[in-house]
């Protein structure tokens, strides 16, 4: 038999309906791996094995009774930024290394409901701020294809959890590549839904107008799956757009003879690694023979997406993270003299540097006599960049183009520089902006390093755009490889 | 544009950071790092145009009548706190 941690989603959910193998020993063959291969990855930070295995046996029971749906006895991992009832949830910080979430997220809720099982809580960047998983409290997440790189970030736990196979799929959050560099970087499909597609309650904000959940697979067709499970209006998200979710498994196989596909005159210029480049132009070439058609296009204002963002992004982080106060939850510092003195001194020693690089930036940008010619500023470039993305998918069904500039680089390498760290997302922070919906697929390696390839849609395409990555994933079999030690 | 040690301060100030005298300088350094970075966006001209608030055109936020919708969960989220007696959140006395 065919390794249990070889298969898709899709692949188990087939086993788990002809009783082939049951959700429990399922779990089981996850949790031994993820104890065999995760102190050295540090991917999780939470195991919950013994819920799993509750629920697990549940979840047996439910597809014996014929009452499951097509998630019923799946084992993932949850991104440690989504609140899990009663479960230790720390965003990857020291503020929260106390906090046991009260409540479940919607997307937690979602996929419980369905039958889904959760493994445990995916180590991140802090406050999910960061491209390399190396601003976490509970330390850096190493990359399966090699222990001495980053996995990317801030999603770096749920994908090195997923590139290991220490679980088929996990959950992540993209607020400007944060599922897509880390999926590009190690070897897996990613997808991060329209801004409004998927319930944002009970996942801890970085920024508001730009975070969005989504999903780090083995396929097209698992990310298929499991973003329909989570999709959907959610009253309590006052952002959640009210719009039916289509089956996204219904259109994966569709012909793309005619497909109009955009290449990026601006990705494909300054800072994409030549061999990098090549492979994108390789992905292109099996769309080609795929009946699409390649056209170029220019979004003249996209090279001002990571200046917009850090205005942007910081600002709002600034807003949301006024709440961690050392009052009602989260770390408090010993012996405040004052009330100001336990504000200042509780945020001063529960939050690391990156994160509080981004908040007095946003505190600074949001002042006074500043908010006009930075933030007022960047709102409006914000729209430039949009309307650019609006007036390309006049033209084009997709745009195609890299994910991330280079392949994962050394753990410590960019740690000292904030702004090489943030070119990092050059690629795919204007999908962000845009409210787009954007995936990154494997398209190939580099050094025996993966590269991704970085597929974007107008606005709720994301049946199109999981269509598009199904197929090239058909001719391909980038999607399939397994780091080695971990086969 | 380069931020003094004064100007950080004043923000960490603002943002209620603890800054200790050995981080300082490389928060100062850093952040004028970013905010130079920033600066790239002013060259563009955007007299004529909408800042955007929400990134799908068309849409707004939603609001809903102020209604109890959810029970009384006051000692389980308070189990959260570091401090709390009689069902209040326990801080340094504020007022004398």
């Amino acid at each position: 038999m065919t390794e249990l941690h070889h298969l898709t989603l899709a692949e188990l959910a087939v086993g788990l309906k002809a009783r082939r193998f049951s959700s429990v020993e399922l779990t089981q063959h996850f949790l031994s791996r993820i104890e065999r291969f995760n102190p050295a990855l540090n991917a999780l930070i939470t195991v919950t094995g013994e819920q799993a295995l509750q629920a697990a046996a549940k979840a047996d029971q439910r597809l014996a009774s014929g009452a499951a749906t097509p998630m019923t006895g799946l084992p993932i991992a949850h991104k440690d930024i989504f609140c899990t009832d009663g479960v230790l949830t720390t965003c990857g910080s020291k503020m929260l290394s106390n906090f046991i979430a009260p409540y479940d997220a919607t997307v937690v809720d979602r996929l419980s409901q369905a039958g889904v099982i959760t493994l445990g809580k995916a180590n991140m960047d802090e406050f999910a701020m960061g491209s390399s998983n190396e601003t976490s409290w509970y330390g850096p997440v190493k990359n399966p294809w090699d222990l001495t790189k980053v996995p990317g970030g801030s999603s770096g736990g749920s994908a090195a959890v997923v590139a290991a196979r220490m679980a088929p799929a996990s959950t992540g959050t993209d607020t400007g590549g944060s599922i897509r560099q880390p999926a590009a970087l190690t070897s897996l499909t990613g997808i991060k839904p329209t801004y409004g597609r998927v319930s944002r309650y009970g996942m801890i904000a970085f920024a508001s107008s730009l975070d969005q959940a989504g999903t780090l697979t083995l396929s097209a067709e698992d990310a298929a799956m499991m973003l329909g499970a989570m999709a959907g209006f959610d009253p309590r998200d006052s952002t959640s757009v009210d719009a039916p979710v289509p089956d996204y498994t219904a259109s994966l196989d569709q012909p793309l003879a005619g497909l109009k596909i955009g290449l990026l005159k601006e990705f494909f210029e300054k800072g994409l690694d030549e061999a990098n480049g090549k492979l994108v132009r390789d992905a292109l070439k099996v769309y080609e023979a795929l009946g699409a058609k390649l056209v170029e296009v220019s979004l003249p204002n996209l090279p001002l997406s990571v200046p917009t963002y850090y205005v942007v992004a910081p600002a709002e982080c600034s807003s949301n993270l006024s709440r961690f106060d050392g009052v009602r939850f989260g770390y408090r510092c010993e012996k405040p003299v004052d009330l100001l003195d336990l504000y200042k001194r509780s945020r001063g020693e529960g939050f690391g540097a990156e994160v509080k690089r981004r908040i007095m930036t946003g505190t600074y940008v949001l002042s006074a006599g500043y908010y006009d010619a930075y933030y007022l500023k960047a709102q409006k470039i914000r729209r430039l960049i949009a309307d650019d993305f609006e007036r390309a998918f006049g033209e084009v069904d997709v745009l195609i183009g890299p994910t991330s500039p280079t392949p994962a680089f050394d753990i410590g390498a960019q740690t000292d520089d904030p702004i090489t760290m943030y070119l990092n997302d050059i690629y795919t922070i204007g999908a962000n902006l845009a409210g787009l919906p954007a995936m990154s697929i494997p398209c190939g390696f580099l050094g025996g390093l993966p590269v991704g390839l970085q597929i974007i849609g107008p606005h709720f395409a994301e049946a199109k755009l999981l269509n598009v990555a199904h197929r090239y994933q058909q001719e391909t079999q980038w999607h399939k490889q397994i780091p080695a030690g971990y086969e | 544009m380069s931020l003094t040690r004064k100007d950080v301060e004043n923000i960490a100030h603002l943002a209620r950071l603890a800054i200790t005298e050995a981080e300082m300088p490389e928060y100062v350094d850093r952040l004028s790092k970013i905010l130079h970075m920033v600066e790239q966006l002013d060259a563009i001209d955007t007299s004529s145009v909408e800042p955007m608030a929400h990134p799908l055109k068309g849409q707004v936020q939603r609001l809903r009548a102020d209604e109890v919708v959810d029970s009384d969960q006051r000692e389980k989220y308070q189990r959260n706190a570091v401090r709390v007696e009689a069902g209040l959140y326990l801080v340094p006395k504020v007022i004398e």
